[in-house]
């Protein structure tokens, strides 16, 4: 599997308030969520994101709430891959549940800018970094997330088991 | 080499006699709960399970409290689709609005989690009920929608950090202040994936009511769980709640921490966190001249009735000052009540503040409190973030009760021990 898009970049501790306010959980309709997608930090990132891109952030990504409408809203809007220094615990699990491949990569953090062209090659967890012609390698997933996103995440993994 | 407090509880519930951190397991769940912001997700995920039936009708919880009573029509319906899904299902812990209360106020004063239970919830500050000797946490709704199908979850064992309190806090000083004095020593991700487990001479004087403002923040600090042993105070809060069974956990002699902090309650001062993140914490003393437009006072970090007591202490027989607005939610219909029975309300409304039935919903901007532009509030609950409570634009700064009932007299951030 492979995901292959432009860079959107930011900080530490994007929290999922941030990523899907609070003032539209009213609803769980994934179109609607993905429509609000980070606009309390980037009202642009709605307008410009295209499917296939891919978020770079540095420490503790999707801090905060619980909400499962966070990872739902970044893919929803066409992310394929969130990567990251560290994650946040309960956003780790939720975009592992739902199906959002997110990596680990401290270095690719440090040297990915805003705008650059990335492939990752998922099964290897090698970053290519078509714009600056660099390679990282991310942590592999431990075997038995990789079950669950072989299943096609948990729900099918529980239904399987 | 010996086990936490956590580790201990999670390798019970999975029929080990030993785990390490790291380790992946599947655990047997004591008690799987959600919110009307969640659990219409969850549900779509259990349909899709190919289930038609919770494991255990007694071991579901589902409270409705971030939008309630309804706030518009779009959860309105979000509220109805769990309503008859509980009823469906015959959820035995189904509380409507009328009985209801913030879940994390809720579910330990309907005897709902006991010392030794592992518990998982669709709500980030699921992690409160570790007040009470249990493993909880938060998790997504795919998780609780998981949960509810089988009654298992998966982790990976934690590492932890542990907390030698020791000393007695000064006046005004509670367990927001601890909460909020350890989340600035460790910051926002000090507790990544880690149990932050509270011991030391120190827990003796701290109530219940203190140590669920401190669990119910370890989120705060990133971590999987707060967790305090249980002692003659937890015992009571026990009996006079629960009646189902409990198991005693202690950590070993010799397990293994990846760090220990000790936190001398006795030089905390009240503490504010500024904004956007609850790391970003001053002494009261250093907070300097900060004007603010609503002061909220309640949530599932403040909402009980210890905190409206000191409230009501601060704010009896004044006024709010000219042009504040100050907004009150007792956490549970239970503290409601008997803060009515204690004459708290009457002090409260008398000084110029609004009372509310319980809901979350201006901690997370949701609605009964909601900021413009420009607008500061200090408030008693748990995050700051940018627009937590309204507007992007908006700020939020947290502290105890005590200070937001000095605040409120005042119309800035204030020390209680200024109000004579």
């Amino acid at each position: 599997m492979k995901a292959m898009g432009k860079v959107f970049k930011y900080g530490s501790n994007v929290d999922t308030d941030v990523i899907i306010p609070a003032r539209y959980l009213n609803t769980s309709d994934v179109k609607e969520l993905a429509s609000h997608c980070m606009e309390d930090i980037d009202a642009e990132f709605v307008h410009k994101v295209k499917d296939g891109d891919i978020i770079v952030a540095d420490k503790n990504f999707g801090c905060g709430s619980s909400r499962e409408h966070a990872p739902l809203a970044i893919k929803g809007a066409g992310i394929s891959c969130v990567i990251a220094t560290t994650f946040a615990r309960i956003f780790y699990r939720n975009a592992i549940n739902i199906g959002l491949p997110i990596l680990e990569c401290p270095e690719a953090v440090e040297k990915i800018s805003a705008g650059d062209e990335i492939e990752i090659d998922f099964d290897n967890g090698v970053i290519r970094n078509k714009t600056k012609n660099e390679a990282y390698q991310a942590q592999p997933f431990p075997a038995f997330i990789k079950e669950i996103i072989a299943a096609d995440g948990l729900v099918k993994y529980v239904a399987k088991s | 080499m010996g086990m936490t407090m956590t580790q201990k509880i999670l390798a019970a519930h999975a029929g080990l006699d030993k785990v390490e951190a790291g380790q992946l397991i599947t655990v047997n769940l004591d008690l799987v709960l959600g919110n009307d912001v969640t659990t219409p997700v969850a549900l779509k995920e259990f349909d899709k399970m190919g289930v038609t039936e919770v494991f255990d009708k007694s071991k579901v919880a589902i409270v409705p409290d971030h939008f309630t009573p309804n706030k518009d029509i779009k959860s309105a319906e979000q509220c109805k689709l769990i309503r008859e899904f509980a009823y469906d299902k015959d959820i035995e812990n189904y509380f409507e609005i009328g009985e209801m209360g913030i879940e994390h106020g809720l579910i330990p004063e309907k005897g709902l989690v006991v010392p030794g239970d592992v518990v998982i919830g669709a709500d980030s500050h699921t992690c409160t009920y570790g007040a009470l000797g249990a493993f909880s946490t938060g998790i997504g709704s795919t998780d609780m929608a998981a949960g509810m199908a089988t009654g298992k979850g998966w982790f990976k064992v934690p590492g932890a950090l542990k907390f030698v309190l020791t000393g007695k806090p000064k006046e005004w000083v509670s367990g927001k202040d601890v909460i909020l004095h350890i989340i600035g020593m460790i910051g926002v991700d000090g507790a990544l994936y880690k149990s932050m487990e509270f011991v030391g001479e120190g827990l003796q004087h701290l109530s219940m009511d203190d140590r669920f403002s401190i669990a119910n923040m370890a989120i705060e600090a990133g971590g999987k769980n707060g967790i305090f042993p249980v002692d003659d105070k937890t015992l009571e809060y026990v009996k006079e709640h629960a009646t189902k069974p409990y198991k005693l956990y202690e950590a070993d002699e010799d397990a293994v921490y990846d760090g220990v902090y000790e936190v001398d309650l006795s030089q905390l001062e009240p503490t504010v966190a500024f904004p956007h993140l609850p790391d970003n914490v001053r002494k009261i003393s250093e907070v300097g001249d900060v004007k603010i437009d609503q002061v909220v006072i309640g949530s599932c970090t403040n909402g009980r009735i210890e905190d409206l007591r000191v409230a009501a202490k601060l704010l009896k027989d004044k006024k709010v000052a000219k042009g504040l607005r100050v907004i009150i939610f007792p956490v549970t219909q239970k503290v409601y009540l008997q803060a009515m029975q204690e004459g708290l309300l009457e002090t409260f409304i008398k000084a110029g503040a609004v009372v509310s039935t319980p809901t979350c919903g201006p901690c997370l901007g949701g609605h009964m409190g909601i900021l413009a532009k420009g607008e500061r509030a200090l408030a008693t609950t748990n995050r700051n973030f940018v627009g937590r409570m309204g507007h992007p634009e908006s700020e939020v700064y947290l502290a105890s009760p005590a200070v937001a009932a000095a605040s409120a007299l005042t119309g800035k951030i204030t020390n209680p021990r200024d109000i004579e």
